[in-house]
């Protein structure tokens, strides 16, 4: 088993899913069988294969910076439970490092 | 027990472009809230983020800067986390390959030069400010969000909080020679958390690190690694064992406050950002970019010293920032003596950049109408006494045309002696005992007489000349 019950546990907990008890061996199950599904590639011989790091194989997509209006804020807003003074109202966090940019 | 501090410092400098890493909204500071922001900001589904290539260029420039190499493939991926300033729950960054790496920066603590290792630069997007309400609510403002940031990763080379300041004034100098950021502090497009650890001397393995967050200047960066160190100390000369954990820097105390320990600490799941293709660098690009890079404060000095012959204090202090520095350039391309642009910008100009708290150029003054000030001392003009007017005017309100300002204001230096003997001769009739002590070796009789020409004149006449006239006056008398 690559996937035990304390693993779903931890990966609902960073997604911030509530998992209920009964729930958790079913989801164990499925996931151990992705993970097993995915370590079939792991038999493969891959020698003097180059690595892929990206699921496309184009490059260089980019734009020249050249600022345009962002969105109407009272657009953004109808996806917004709570504003205030054009601030977007959360409830209250305390900083616990938080932004991690 | 003996312990030495390992130290190692991640910056994030915000770059200077006119649209965000990822998407075209402005990247301004000063808006409204909430305005400079668009769908792809806020990750709605089925928006498209694309790379700002300009964003791209100045991270590969800043690491150049660095000295660090620069990866011809270089791709972003996702780091995912949940937090209000980020609505997409994910921030855009690189993980296994930045756009730079193996770079150094050398430093210099009490006359010591040490060279401080670069892990890494790369590029990512800021998250955007949350304000903490006192009515159980917080506010979220996404204008910074997805403005364009590259972290710089030092290696642990630090060994005490003064090399940490010292890695942090010269990283901000070389970005600011760059010009790809304002590199400020105070206004957050810089920030730095620090790493630090305890080991006992001669030991090669690291000891239990602290990360340190909110350390909002250098000086809290010092103070912050300061008190760290005591407190990592007593607990391990106690026979303690530390936690890894995350502190908060605490302005009103010089102490650190636990924040998480490594239990908590987050993990961020990367993977490839499937949106964004990778990017492919080319030499040519490479060494275009390096082309463009500034000569950097260390090759400035060596200059100003050999082909200006100036003291070497003098070069470091006029290329402690790039507007100073290309300041001094055009005000000697302008015709001005090097050692006397170098005293007034020393001097004067610094005097005043302080008192009023302003920035070199938010002032009136420009290089050349400093150059042609310089040059009307030279020449005998204005003296040196008047020219502190004339500065004062062209530092407030300036002016292109320094000698027409200085004969519009009847500041031109009285020098012509037809006109300056008859105030002599007056001032000589009026101090008889004066005269006599002079006459008796009393050598400031003479400095007196001047001073009197002087006050006659109100400070116009060249005291040089006024000297020499003086002299020539009373051998006759």
């Amino acid at each position: 088993m690559a996937i035990n019950e304390e693993t779903v546990k931890q990966v609902a907990k960073l997604a911030k899913l509530e998992i209920g008890e009964e729930d958790i061996l079913t989801f164990t199950k499925e996931m151990d069988s992705i993970i097993e599904m995915v370590e079939q590639l792991e038999g493969l011989d891959t020698e003097g294969i180059e690595g892929t790091y990206h699921g496309l194989n184009e490059h260089n997509v980019w734009r020249e910076d050249k600022a345009e209006n962002g969105t109407d804020r009272e657009d953004l807003f109808k996806n917004v439970k709570t504003h205030k003074d054009g601030y977007i109202e959360v409830p209250a966090m305390f900083d616990n490092g938080g932004s991690e940019a | 027990m003996n312990l030495e501090p390992v130290i190692g410092l991640e910056v994030h400098v915000e770059l200077k472009t006119e649209s965000k890493m990822f998407s075209p909204s402005p990247a301004h500071f000063g808006a409204e809230p909430n305005t400079n922001t668009n769908v792809i900001d806020w990750g709605h589904p089925g928006v498209l983020p694309v790379v700002n290539k300009q964003a791209i260029e100045y991270g590969m420039k800043a690491a150049l800067a660095l000295n660090c190499k620069i990866a011809t493939h270089t791709k972003f991926d996702r780091k995912n986390y949940f937090y209000p300033d980020n609505p997409k729950a994910y921030q855009i960054s690189q993980f296994d390959q930045p756009i730079g790496y193996d770079g150094w920066i050398e430093i210099e603590v009490n006359g010591e030069k040490k060279k401080i290792r670069i892990e890494r630069v790369h590029l990512e997007e800021d998250a955007g400010k949350n304000m903490h309400g006192e009515d159980g609510s917080s506010y979220v403002d996404l204008n910074r969000q997805g403005t364009p940031l590259i972290e710089i990763v030092s290696e642990a080379d630090m060994r005490s909080p003064e090399e940490a300041y010292a890695y942090l004034e010269t990283l901000k100098q070389l970005i600011q020679f760059t010009e790809v950021s304002d590199v400020k502090m105070q206004e957050g497009s810089m920030r730095c958390d620090a790493n630090i650890s305890l080991r006992p001397f001669g030991q090669e393995e690291f000891g239990t690190k602290a990360e340190l967050k909110n350390l909002n200047s250098f000086t809290y960066v010092r103070k912050g690694l300061d008190f760290e160190i005591s407190r990592q100390e007593k607990i391990l000369n106690a026979g303690g064992a530390l936690d890894q954990e995350t502190r908060r820097y605490d302005e009103s105390t010089g102490g650190t406050i636990l924040m998480r320990t490594k239990e908590g600490s987050s993990d961020y799941r990367y993977f490839p950002e499937p949106d964004i293709p990778n990017l492919v660098i080319s030499d040519e690009w490479i060494d275009s970019v390096r082309a463009s890079l500034p000569e950097m404060p260390k090759e400035r000095q060596a200059r100003y010293v050999k082909e200006f012959n100036l003291p070497e204090y003098d070069a470091v202090v006029l290329t402690a920032t790039v507007e100073m520095s290309n300041f001094f350039q055009g005000t000697v391309d302008n015709g001005a003596d090097p050692k006397q642009a170098s005293n007034w910008l020393m001097g004067e100009v610094s005097a005043y950049l302080n008192s009023e708290q302003v920035e070199l150029l938010d002032t009136a003054l420009t290089p050349e109408s400093l150059a042609e000030m310089i040059n009307l001392i030279a020449d005998g003009t204005i003296s040196s006494k008047i020219a502190k007017k004339v500065f004062k005017e062209l530092v407030t309100n300036g002016s292109t045309d320094v000698k027409a300002l200085v004969e519009e204001k009847d500041w031109v230096q009285l020098s012509d002696p037809s006109k300056l003997l008859p105030i002599i001769t007056d001032t000589l009739d009026k101090n008889e005992q004066s005269i006599e002590d002079y006459k008796n070796g009393k050598d400031r009789a003479l400095g007196f007489l001047v001073g009197q020409v002087m006050k006659q004149t109100r400070g116009q006449a060249n005291p040089g000349m006024v000297n020499k006239l003086l002299k020539q006056e009373l051998d006759k008398r």
